[in-house]
């Protein structure tokens, strides 16, 4: 098995920082705000590996950084330090070490994202097919014709119905709308996929079938993705591996029955024990 | 002479709860060795960790102490004890199997779909991975109307021969057992044991835990005695 990405101690800090930020915050200090100079450290030396198509779990609660991290890969944010390799078909990106152009190629053609709030992956001021387009014309598809009709089977993929596709996203559900962001995600068929709390407020048949989707896709595509969730039945269902996060820190990480089965860290345990 | 693919020696877990500060010891000093195409048995009255040593060996629970080590189909010698995640993941997908006692599977998936997912985890195609499956649950009794069904709403002993054919369609070199008959009629409990026959006449090893006695009786080939934990 081949790896595809590589991170070695990325950090994010928001405020203007000082130098005892990292030293005095964490798990053991019961915070991530920094008591010196009040910056937040949202992540502090995050290393892990990914292999080509394999599901990566990121758990914790809200505000332990888990969202942070995959924000910093996918540029949505600007990591304060660390380094971070993506393994392509002939180079290796540097990945904060690109400049604007080259992090835009990549996320036009490399990665994909799907976040919790369809707002950020959507244009709700056009269709959801024109969505596609937009994606696929961004990573140099020209042709009208063939642009429609890779849009077409995508929707039909990941089951939107074909007949609404030149409706605006906004007059959907949202399980549909998920689902085109999917859609919209996979266009360029991406060997990595970031997935941000997709089934978070979807009930649960809704979760099934998207969960159920990932998975094929995962399967037909070999795609390696990483899913952040809160919820310990998706890490469960969706990713071979973990990573359980808390104050902006990796506290543990394993194969993911034994982190749900045995974990080693207090916290995770108490995670563990109060799951429904 | 015969080469074991499992050589067990001196495995130890013991757990620790943070929240009440407290040691629970499980499985105490357990060494014994798995053949080809032999089943060992683990016996013990409950509490003395068997089925920790099993999760032990498939890395489920992190051994506190001791060597698993398993022999490869390249014959490498690999300590499962030690071995890095994605050595595991890649023995779990081509070499070793464990037919756990619950069920967890994607909700929406009918049973012969959940039945044929390790064959497609390794690149079978849909048609071939269905049709082993539907075969297997045949085999085991699970009757047809029941196969493009979720197992969700399945009763604990149709979910069990789901587990057990997800476990068995891939024909792994060692396969994990954990009380696979506990809630199977006398006549379905025969279907699987003819199964396991079957496995074991191909060269298949199995380290498996029985409810019954008569059925360690019956099928196993070395038994295993667990001594209860060393509590403090």
């Amino acid at each position: 098995m081949d790896k595809i990405l590589e991170v070695r101690g990325l950090s994010k800090v928001f405020g203007k920082g000082c130098s005892q930020c990292f030293a005095s915050t964490g798990p053991e200090f019961d915070t991530n705000i920094c008591p010196h100079c009040g910056s937040v450290v949202a992540a502090h030396d995050l290393s892990f590996d990914l292999y080509k198509g394999e599901i990566l779990g990121i758990m914790g609660e809200s505000g332990s950084g888990k969202s942070t991290a995959v924000k910093n890969l996918y540029f949505d944010q600007m990591s304060t330090c660390g380094e971070a390799i993506f393994f392509d078909d002939d180079r290796q990106w540097d990945l904060f070490k690109l400049n604007a152009a080259e992090r835009r190629w990549l996320r036009n053609h490399r990665y994909g994202m799907v976040y919790q709030n369809p707002n950020l992956g959507l244009n709700f001021g056009i269709s959801s097919g024109g969505n596609i387009a937009e994606r696929l014309l961004m990573s140099g598809l020209a042709h009208y014709g063939q642009i429609r009709e890779r849009a077409r089977e995508l929707l039909q993929r990941t089951e939107v119905m074909i007949e609404r596709m030149d409706e605006k996203p906004g007059s959907f559900s949202g399980g549909m709308q998920q689902r085109v962001q999917i859609a919209k995600a996979l266009a360029t068929q991406p060997p990595l996929l970031y997935l941000d709390e997709v089934t978070t407020g979807l009930d649960l048949s809704v979760q099934a079938a998207i969960l159920d989707l990932i998975l094929e896709i995962q399967r037909e595509l070999n795609t390696a993705m990483i899913v952040v969730t809160h919820d310990l039945g998706v890490v469960r269902l969706l990713s071979s591996r973990v990573l359980v996060m808390k104050y902006g820190r990796v506290i543990e990480s394993g194969l993911t029955d034994q982190i749900l089965e045995d974990p080693q860290h207090p916290y995770t345990q108490r995670l563990v024990a109060s799951a429904l | 002479m015969l080469q074991a693919i499992l050589d067990v020696s001196g495995f130890n877990k013991t757990f620790f709860n943070h929240a009440q500060g407290t040691q629970i010891p499980s499985s105490n000093d357990v060494s014994f060795k798995v053949f080809p195409g032999r089943l060992t048995a683990l016996i013990g009255p409950t509490g003395t960790g068997k089925s920790s040593v099993l999760k032990g060996v498939y890395r489920t629970y992190l051994p506190s102490a001791g060597r698993i080590v398993f022999r490869t189909a390249q014959g490498l010698e690999i300590d499962l004890a030690q071995a890095s995640e994605h050595q595991i993941l890649d023995l779990r997908r081509e070499e070793i199997g464990f037919v756990t006692q619950f069920l967890y599977c994607l909700p929406r998936r009918g049973a012969q779909d959940v039945v044929a997912e390790p064959l497609l985890n390794r690149g079978a195609s849909q048609a071939e991975a269905r049709a082993q499956a539907c075969a297997l649950l045949d085999a085991l009794n699970v009757p047809e109307r029941l196969w493009g069904v979720p197992p969700a709403t399945f009763s604990g002993g149709e979910k069990q021969r789901v587990n057990l054919a997800r476990g068995l369609i891939s024909r792994p070199r060692l396969l994990l057992l954990d009380e696979p008959t506990a809630s199977l009629d006398p006549h379905t409990t025969d279907r699987v044991m003819q199964q396991l026959d079957g496995l074991k006449a191909d060269g298949i090893a199995m380290l498996a835990i029985f409810h019954h006695p008569e059925l360690v009786e019956r099928i196993a080939d070395e038994v295993v005695t667990l001594k209860p934990p060393v509590t403090h």
